[in-house]
């Protein structure tokens, strides 16, 4: 088995997951060699062959030259599998490589089958098997679902060119908005979800977050829906906290959110649905309305 | 300008999933079914342009499934696209991301569309391959992840959302399919007036043979629950009695409460 792992470089700076490529390959016994559009001065450490293009002289990620950059690759490596993390880069960049392989593509990959892979659906709630039907695949990996590998020593490098024509064009970079709430240091959070059901029942969290004496956060819905702001969001494009308490209100628990809030030291969730995925790493899930349990528990609280 | 926008129905996802027969995806008896979120963003954008450019520029909504999702289609012309095709395909949920692109783009290829809007995954299958696979197939440009859209009828500026919250914005020339993220916009609400007009618009019904069905890549089995850790304590009853368990848990598990930090 031959997998050819794609890594991101985004302004000069390597994308650290490019290890969980490297522990996917482990778990799966695969030979592998590297591609990557990068800073020749960041570059992985690791024994193979790295299919290496300057960033500087191919700007930064456009898809169709990317595209073609790694098709390069794999017409040198002929591997099994080309294997991306499940991000902003793999998930534009996968399809389109899969797409002129002809290859089935398995997205967001998060275990091992015979011949098959694992993967979430119903919003972390279900799982399934997907076995690709075509000699080659390309793959997703969802990230942190593979242990980091530790690849060291020095690769072979394997200059790879194409041309810089594109019909994408990116224009500039923006930072995320700072917002000047700082979620990342409180001690207890307590996050409002789409379950709240409207504006008004907000009120409620973040009643609940006084009685705690804690920070109100928010799953996306909520921010997108514009009863919290944005500096509030919880997850993989909002902050990432560790507070002491975290408790989830009305929220389902899907990866993106988790991805910010799983380092939590106890996770209480309160849902009306005792299959949502929070449970996955709630401490404890209260399967309720919050309408009726948030008023019910602050008033305990209170005493 | 034409403008294409893709929807599908999705099942709610508070729903009890039970695996059907075959184990390759779930049962559907029992469950309701909506338009899938991400979808509802690229209907309002691609209405949105429509009313900002003028014109002659039209909107045509896309879906592929059984009949139920005819009240997908009628939402979305609701919301104000034009006509709607259905692709009436009973087997759609086993079709895997390169058959449904097949479809889409065998509709879409040599009828003149500049833009095609999709959402950037499902919500129930979640692949965010669909929207790139069709661009792939029609040889269009294309972006992902959508949370800001400008379109001149030339070219497309995109900003797409990266992690953290960072935006790399992205011009784009004509044609091209741009998948959309939740936030974009605020998807607007069907009026009735709307609704009533939605029945009265035209519905083109196509079978998947007629619009270019490929074989499949890939194959699912397998569909079942995904177990939850061990540790988690789960409690039900009535809010009181749950309040008092739950101060009470809090208290021998956490030091919240000691701190003197409950008011
Ligand atoms: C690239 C990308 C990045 C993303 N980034 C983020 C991010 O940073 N943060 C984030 O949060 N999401 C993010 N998302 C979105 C994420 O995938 C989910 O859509 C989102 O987290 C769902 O929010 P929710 O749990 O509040 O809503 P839902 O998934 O709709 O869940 C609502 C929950 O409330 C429960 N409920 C309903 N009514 C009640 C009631 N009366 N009482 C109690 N419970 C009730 C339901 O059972 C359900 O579990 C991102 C998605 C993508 C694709």
């Amino acid at each position: 088995m031959k997998a050819l792992l794609v890594a991101e470089c985004r302004q000069g700076r390597l994308a650290g997951e490019y290890a969980e490529l490297f522990g996917f390959a482990r778990a799966l016994g695969a030979a592998t060699s590297l591609v990557l559009v990068g800073n020749p001065e960041e570059l992985p450490g690791f024994d193979g062959r790295l299919h290496f293009a300057d960033a500087r002289e191919y700007g930064e990620y456009s898809p169709d030259v990317h595209k073609r950059l790694v098709l390069k690759a794999v017409e040198a490596e002929k591997p099994d599998l080309v294997v991306f993390m499940h991000s902003s880069y793999g998930w534009d960049l996968a399809p389109r490589v899969a797409a002129a392989m002809r290859a089935a593509q398995v997205s967001e990959v998060s275990g091992i089958g015979e011949g098959a892979f694992v993967t979430g659906c119903c919003n972390g709630k279900m799982r399934r098997t997907v076995r690709p039907l075509t000699p080659r695949a390309v793959l997703t990996l969802q990230p942190g679902a593979f242990p980091a590998g530790t690849p060291c020593g020095s690769p072979e490098i394997i200059p790879i060119g194409t041309s810089t024509e594109t019909p994408v064009e990116l224009l500039r970079y923006e930072p995320p908005a700072a917002e000047g709430i700082d979620l990342s240091r409180a001690e207890v959070v307590v996050s409002a979800g789409r379950g709240v059901g409207r504006r008004e029942q907000v009120e409620l969290v973040r009643a609940l977050a006084e009685a705690l004496g804690g920070e109100v956060g928010a799953s996306r819905p909520v921010v997108d829906a514009g009863w919290l702001e944005h500096g509030r969001q919880v997850g993989s494009t909002g902050q990432t906290v560790a507070p002491a308490l975290y408790v989830a209100c009305g929220i389902s628990g899907a990866i993106q959110h988790v991805a910010g809030m799983k380092g939590s030291g106890f996770v209480l969730a309160v849902n009306t649905d005792r299959d949502a995925p929070i449970g996955e790493v709630a401490d404890l899930l209260v399967v309720a309305d919050l309408a009726q349990f948030l008023p019910a528990l602050i008033l305990k609280l209170r005493v | 300008m034409k403008i294409l926008v893709c929807v599908k129905q999705v099942p709610d996802l508070e729903g009890r999933f039970v695996p059907n027969a075959a184990g390759t995806w779930f049962d559907e008896s029992g469950l309701a079914f909506r338009m899938n979120d991400y979808d509802e963003f690229a209907v309002e954008e691609a209405v949105g342009l429509r009313e900002r450019l003028g014109g002659d520029a039209e909107v045509t909504a896309l879906s592929i499934g059984p009949d139920r999702v005819v009240e997908t289609l009628r939402k979305a012309m609701a919301m104000g696209c034009d006509r709607g095709v259905h692709v009436r395909d009973g087997a759609a949920a086993e079709r895997d991301p390169w058959q449904v692109a097949s479809m889409i783009a065998g509709y879409a290829r040599s009828r003149g569309f500049e833009l095609i809007l999709t959402g950037m995954q499902s919500i129930d299958r979640g692949s965010a391959q669909v929207g790139v696979l069709v661009a792939e197939l029609l040889g269009f440009a294309c972006t992902t992840t959508a949370v800001g859209f400008s379109c001149d009828g030339s070219t497309a500026t995109v900003e797409r959302e990266l992690e953290g919250g960072a935006k790399g914005v992205v011009r784009l020339k004509l044609p091209a399919v741009v998948t959309c993220q939740l936030g974009l916009n605020t998807p607007r609400y069907p009026t009735l007036p709307n609704i009533l007009k939605a029945k009265k618009k035209e519905l083109l019904v196509l079978a998947p043979g007629d619009v270019g069905l490929e074989a499949p890549l890939a194959a699912a089995s397998g569909f079942c629950r995904h177990e939850r850790s061990a540790s988690c304590l789960v409690l039900e009853g009535g809010a009181d009695d749950l309040a008092g368990r739950v101060v009470a848990e809090l208290r021998e598990k956490t030091a919240v409460l000691r701190r003197g930090g409950a008011r």
